[in-house]
């Protein structure tokens, strides 16, 4: 029995940020202390609030420590395990009020989210099985396979109002249901952990936090649709998940959760991991399966759907990895308590990864419903440095924006779709005043036409060709006949795309031209970029006014285009001037230059 | 796994061991100071015994933490039990002997042990 458990997050962004260190230093200034047989070091999986790791909690107390170093370890130790004198510059902020601290729950980060795909996560050691069945891990298993029948789990699934997390929001059930009325002598389950949009990292956070929910879920859909094998597809770039993964699958296998005649039921289960190279195509579900087959991974015409002929020819489930993360609790809990959260059409919870400009990024988990303003000003702690909120991205490459007008919007599947946005899987970027909309789908853009797999001509050709007028744009050569242009190859390539990635490539381009129409036409009429951001369209500027002829900014210059001697006024040579704002971030004293 | 009776004998014995990481404000803490004084006036026998006994009488609606100087040093090893609507009890001069007759009595039949108080030591 141990008196006090440290818990250190052992996700990949507290990794990068060296938590293995800080473990390992934390063992041994415990073991120093002979504190070894009372105190319990714990790695966890991702807390979500990647922003302040590598994060530390000690219980009983529930103290939580951000931004530890591997010097601040001897101090935790010698104080607070020793001692029980909390480290209170360690604590996170908002933990400490004026002499109480505060628990974890009470602060704006995590009040108003509903933890509930992610709710193992930075609580249990990912790669104990017991400690996950010690938080009723594989009842929901266990309840099926012991008392109900494949209709009752599927009906389960459809009455709760579940579904895909992965982006589209195909209702879960159904899904299941369509591969469960297939006869075949062989059906597949496989789960879509091919998370490939820029700045999202929830699936990983599953995975390495709470790797055998998806291994319960897998075999419940398993059980449900008649399938005995599973693939996991996950991309090979996530080396923490997959370990967790394939040391889960072990430890299943152990316990006789995977494998022939799982509770005495006569069902077997069999997992399997297969990792992908990272093409963001494979996130597609036809492209995926043909890459687990062995095969170039490229989509197929669809139908027939994976639910007839999916993975090897056979009928298959797909689901996303928060998906399956949400079934066990569905089992466990009833259809109804997860259908009492969220919107009419929209239930339970969605994770998202928040990034860009915001104070807290991280994993966040929030009912449906709550609005972006509620996720951006309460849990995200608003803008950093004042800024001003433009927008926000969701859905990367394959979605749209949602515009500071709009707020107060309540984020589900439906709403999102209503202003031409889209869930996707839950990148949620974050953009200020300083964000230029031409340069972010210019961005996403680039990105398709990298991943484009190159089997269809409207998503190889047509997204080359918006890509070539966006640059035209930012550097200020295009006409406004070039806009419509780009228009009307938009709606050309979603017509006629063979999958959803080219079907939702020119998303961003639409939905920044739909809200931010004016910005497309500064850089095209009046040659401006108005955020200051698209290089060709902007000069920097010394005001002679200001400027106390000190030299730093003709030190700073890499191409030595600005001229003046000490105590004169300097001058900038536009031509020989490259935009890399060494200059102005040189005066930052006097403020004498400036972007026009 | 051939049985939910298997499955629920790891959860219950896996859950035992997690306790410590409940955030329950229902539970009763016991507080062990754990300064510098207390260290050395033995409050680590007394802190482990509280967790082993606890843990042997397998109780899960206990917390036992520790805590700072509470700043009667003269009386540490001191032990503070508190529980939800009831007043504060503190007991001083705390030796790993004592610790059993305070779970049983106190922790589990709600009996303070009054001998055992800072009320009845001061005097």
């Amino acid at each position: 029995m141990y008196r006090s458990h440290v818990l250190v997050c052992g996700g990949t962004g507290c990794t990068s940020s060296h938590s293995e260190d800080i473990i390992k230093t934390l063992e041994e200034q415990i073991a120093e202390k002979g504190l070894a047989d009372e105190i319990k070091v714990i790695k966890t999986g991702c807390f979500g609030l990647c922003a302040k790791g590598p994060i530390m909690i000690v219980y009983p107390e529930g103290c939580f420590y951000s931004e530890v170093k591997v010097d601040d370890i001897p101090e935790i130790v010698e104080e607070h395990l020793l001692k029980g004198r909390i480290v209170k510059r360690l604590l996170f902020d908002e933990t400490v009020s004026t002499d109480t601290v505060k628990s974890l729950n009470q602060t704006a980060f995590y009040k108003k989210q509903k933890r509930l795909a992610l709710r193992n996560c930075g609580v249990i050691n990912p790669e104990s099985i017991e400690e996950y069945i010690a938080l009723d891990g594989y009842q929901a298993l266990a309840k099926c396979l012991t008392t109900l029948k494949p209709t009752d789990v599927i009906q389960i699934i459809k009455d709760s109002g579940l579904r895909g997390r992965g982006g589209g929001g195909f209702p879960t059930g159904l899904k299941w249901e369509f591969t469960a009325k297939n006869d075949a002598d062989q059906k597949y389950v496989v789960c879509n952990a091919d998370e490939g949009d820029p700045g999202a990292f929830m699936d990983r956070s599953v995975l390495e936090g709470d790797p055998h929910c998806i291994v319960e879920a897998m075999a419940i859909c398993g059980y449900a649709i008649g399938a005995t094998e599973g693939y996991v597809y996950v991309r090979a770039e996530y080396p923490i998940a997959v370990s967790r993964l394939e040391l889960a699958i072990k430890q299943a296998n152990e316990q006789g959760l995977l494998g022939k005649n799982i509770f005495n039921s006569g069902f077997e289960f069999n997992l399997h991991v297969r990792l992908g190279a990272g093409a963001f195509v494979c996130g597609e579900e036809t492209a995926l399966m043909t890459s687990i087959e062995g095969n170039r991974g490229e989509p197929r015409p669809r139908p027939p759907y994976p639910a007839v002929k999916g993975l090897f020819g056979k009928p298959t489930t797909e689901n996303n990895v928060e998906t399956f993360a949400n079934v066990p609790q569905i089992i466990l809990h009833g259809a109804e308590s997860f259908a009492a959260m969220g919107t009419e059409r929209s239930k339970g919870t969605k994770v998202f990864a928040l990034g860009g400009k915001i104070k807290n990024t991280g994993l966040v988990e929030i009912p449906m419903g709550t609005t972006l303003r509620e996720i951006i000003e309460e849990i995200g702690g608003g803008i950093p440095n004042g800024k001003k909120f433009k927008a926000a991205q969701t859905g990367g490459p394959s979605g749209g924006c949602i515009p500071a007008s709009l707020i107060d919007t309540q984020i589900d599947y439906d709403n999102l779709t209503a202003i031409g946005c889209m869930m996707g899987s839950g990148g949620l970027i974050v953009m200020d005043e300083d964000t230029c909309m031409v340069d972010i789908a210019r961005y996403f853009l680039d990105f398709t036409v990298d991943e484009s797999c190159g089997k269809c001509a409207p998503c190889r050709i047509g997204t080359k060709r918006m890509l070539e007028i966006l640059n035209k744009i930012t550097q200020g050569k295009a006409s406004l006949e070039d806009l419509d242009k780009l228009q009307e190859l938009a709606f050309y390539i979603k017509e006629n795309s063979l999958c959803g990635l080219g079907q939702t490539a020119p998303n961003p381009v639409l939905a920044t031209m739909k809200f931010f129409k004016d910005e497309y036409i500064a850089h095209v009429v009046d040659k401006k970029c108005p955020a200051g951001v698209c290089k060709a369209l902007l000069n920097y500027y010394i005001d002679p006014k200001k400027c106390i002829g000190c030299t730093l900014c003709a030190r700073a210059c890499p191409v030595g285009a600005i001229a003046g001697s000490p105590k004169t006024v300097h001058v900038i040579d536009t031509k020989k001037c490259i935009k890399c704002g060494a200059c102005m971030d040189a005066c930052k004293k006097v403020k004498a230059v400036s972007k026009v | 796994m051939k049985t939910i009776e298997e499955l629920n004998a790891i959860r219950e014995k896996a859950k035992a061991n997690m306790t410590v990481r409940e955030d329950n404000e229902d539970l009763i803490r016991v507080i062990v100071g754990m300064a510098t004084c207390g260290i050395a006036a033995g409050a680590r026998p007394v802190l482990n015994g509280f967790v082993d006994e606890i843990a042997r009488r397998k109780l899960n609606n206990i917390a036992v933490s520790q805590t700072g100087c509470i700043g009667m040093c003269q009386y540490e090893p001191i032990v503070e039990v508190i529980e939800k609507g009831k007043e504060k009890v503190t007991y001083v001069k705390m030796t790993a002997d004592k610790v059993a007759r305070i779970v049983s009595e106190h922790l589990v039949n709600g009996n303070v042990v009054t001998e055992y108080t800072v009320g009845a030591v001061a005097k």
